[in-house]
């Protein structure tokens, strides 16, 4: 028998790291559309032009890009302790993330140009209307790529809800090795199945990039 | 519109703007009656497309009052001292003002047909199908009643100029502003879009504030004609008049540069 590497240990652990990948698709699903929506609200109150607005959502923003995400999963864990992990972990990805996309959004938004703004204007249409109708659907275009090389980031960091007790894929894989004194095969099986996943999906955002350019 | 309705349609009264230290407009005043069609002429920087866009509101002037039909629009005198109108008043003046930019500022995102009834239906509030009907109809009249469904990206320039002035003409204005709208064009697509105009200019009676360098469209269009230099009119006469002989030495050797 090979000490190195053991198919009997490799096929045990198989359907717990399924299961895992389920929770981690799960998490990297919900906190990106959080991440989507509450990015986008970000990018457009920071735009704004009443400082008493813009000024606390800066801060928080930079507080939130500036402190470790693992710190604010185990923060928030324990202030929220009547949800589920689960739930907190996919909102606290989901608000680190938003820092970032609001980024992704704001030079989407920049990039549409203010010739669009100012047509907008000659018609009288209302600013919610501009956004709506004709800046938003110009900018969001720009973003999909960002949107999607932020999907893969977050699904790589996912395993850091195994420090809140979420049983993700890495967790799994934790947990299968310190109870058989065998890691190589369940962190293995696990980093093959990141790659799975993670490499297609960046070949498809890196055709939808050459697409939009 | 009545004979006896004297109020200008248009009137500056000692309108200042500034960027930084630049001093564009200083004191600037003047009126353009309803129906008039003037022509804004003047070398590059004396400040024609800021007057255009002061009455855009996309500039705010720092000085004086901008009246459209004899109403104050972006400020008004009150207890003595000059205040900004709210942004719900100036709404109700800037839609009967339309405006055509150099480079169209179409909606890449809509069909021409869409980008006609935009604000038709969100700003006037036009039932869907009416505004639909009166789109065809500009459509019609600008020449391009089969690229009702195109892309406005797959549009020539000039075509695209010409949906430009359909979506003006959409929202019915009482004053339209034309910012070199031919500039932008190769030269063989000019001549379509000056014909589209000269038509409006023939058939309806709003009122035209014109920035030009095509100087035999100004003498057919316009009646009136205002020179620029350093933030101020310097000459003002009918085209024919300062085509022919002007007066202002200033206008002489700008017609000649561009004549
Ligand atoms: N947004 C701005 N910021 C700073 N300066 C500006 C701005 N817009 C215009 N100016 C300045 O104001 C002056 C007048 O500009 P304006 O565009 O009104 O001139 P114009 O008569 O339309 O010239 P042209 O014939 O070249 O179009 C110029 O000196 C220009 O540099
Ligand atoms: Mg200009």
């Amino acid at each position: 028998m090979n000490d190195f590497w053991s198919w009997d240990h490799a096929a045990a652990v198989f359907p717990d790291l399924i299961k895992g990948l389920g929770i981690t698709v799960l998490a990297t699903v919900v906190g990106m559309i959080i991440a989507a929506v509450l990015g986008l609200v970000v990018a457009i109150v920071r735009r704004s032009r009443v400082r008493t607005v813009t000024m606390p959502v800066g801060f928080l923003v930079e507080f939130i890009r500036s402190t470790p995400l693992l710190v604010q999963l185990v923060f928030a864990n324990l202030m929220f302790t009547q949800f589920p992990s689960l739930a907190v972990g996919c909102v606290v990805l989901g608000i680190h993330y938003a820092t970032y996309m609001s980024e992704v959004y704001r030079a989407g938004i920049d990039a549409v140009p203010g010739g669009q703004w100012e047509a907008a204007v000659a018609l009288d249409l209302p600013r919610s209307r501009t956004w709506r109708a004709v800046i938003l659907p110009q900018a969001i275009r720009n973003t999909l790529p960002g949107l999607g090389n932020y999907a893969i980031s977050m699904f790589k960091e996912t395993p850091f809800l195994a420090f809140i007790y979420v049983v993700e894929m890495y967790a799994a894989a934790q947990a299968y090795g310190g109870a058989n004194f065998r890691y190589i095969e369940a962190i293995t099986l696990a980093g093959l199945l990141f790659l799975l996943v993670s490499y297609p999906t960046s070949l498809l955002v890196r055709r939808m990039e050459n697409r939009l350019a | 519109m009545p004979d006896n309705d004297t109020t200008p349609a248009i009137e500056f009264q000692g309108v200042g703007k500034r960027f930084g230290d630049n001093v564009v407009l200083d004191g600037l005043n003047f009126t353009v009656a309803k129906g008039d069609r003037v022509t804004l002429i003047g070398p590059s920087g004396s400040g024609k497309t800021t007057i255009l866009r002061l009455l855009m509101t996309l500039e705010e002037a720092n000085d004086g009052l901008i009246l459209v039909d004899g109403q104050p629009y972006t400020h008004e005198i009150r207890g003595g001292k000059r205040v900004a109108i709210s942004e719900k008043r100036r709404s109700l003046v800037r839609r009967r003002v339309g405006m055509v930019f150099q480079q169209f500022n179409l909606f890449p995102n809509m069909s021409v047909l869409e980008n006609i009834i935009e604000a038709p239906i969100h700003v006037l509030g036009i039932p869907k199908a009416q505004a639909v009907a009166r789109a065809e109809d500009l459509l019609e009249k600008v020449g391009l009643a089969d690229k009702r469904d195109a892309r406005c990206t797959q549009l020539s320039g000039g075509q695209q100029q010409r949906v430009a002035i359909a979506r003006a003409l959409a929202m019915e204005p009482e004053i339209l502003l034309l910012d070199e709208v031919t500039s932008a064009l190769d030269p063989e697509l000019v001549a379509d879009v000056l014909g589209v105009l000269r038509n409006i200019a023939e058939t309806t009676d709003i009122t035209m504030l014109i920035v030009t360098h095509e100087m035999q469209f100004a003498r057919e269009v316009s009646n009136r004609v205002l020179m620029f230099d350093g933030g101020k009119i310097i000459e003002e006469a009918h085209p024919e008049a300062i085509f022919t002989s002007p007066e202002h030495e200033r206008t002489q050797e700008f017609l000649r540069a561009v004549l």
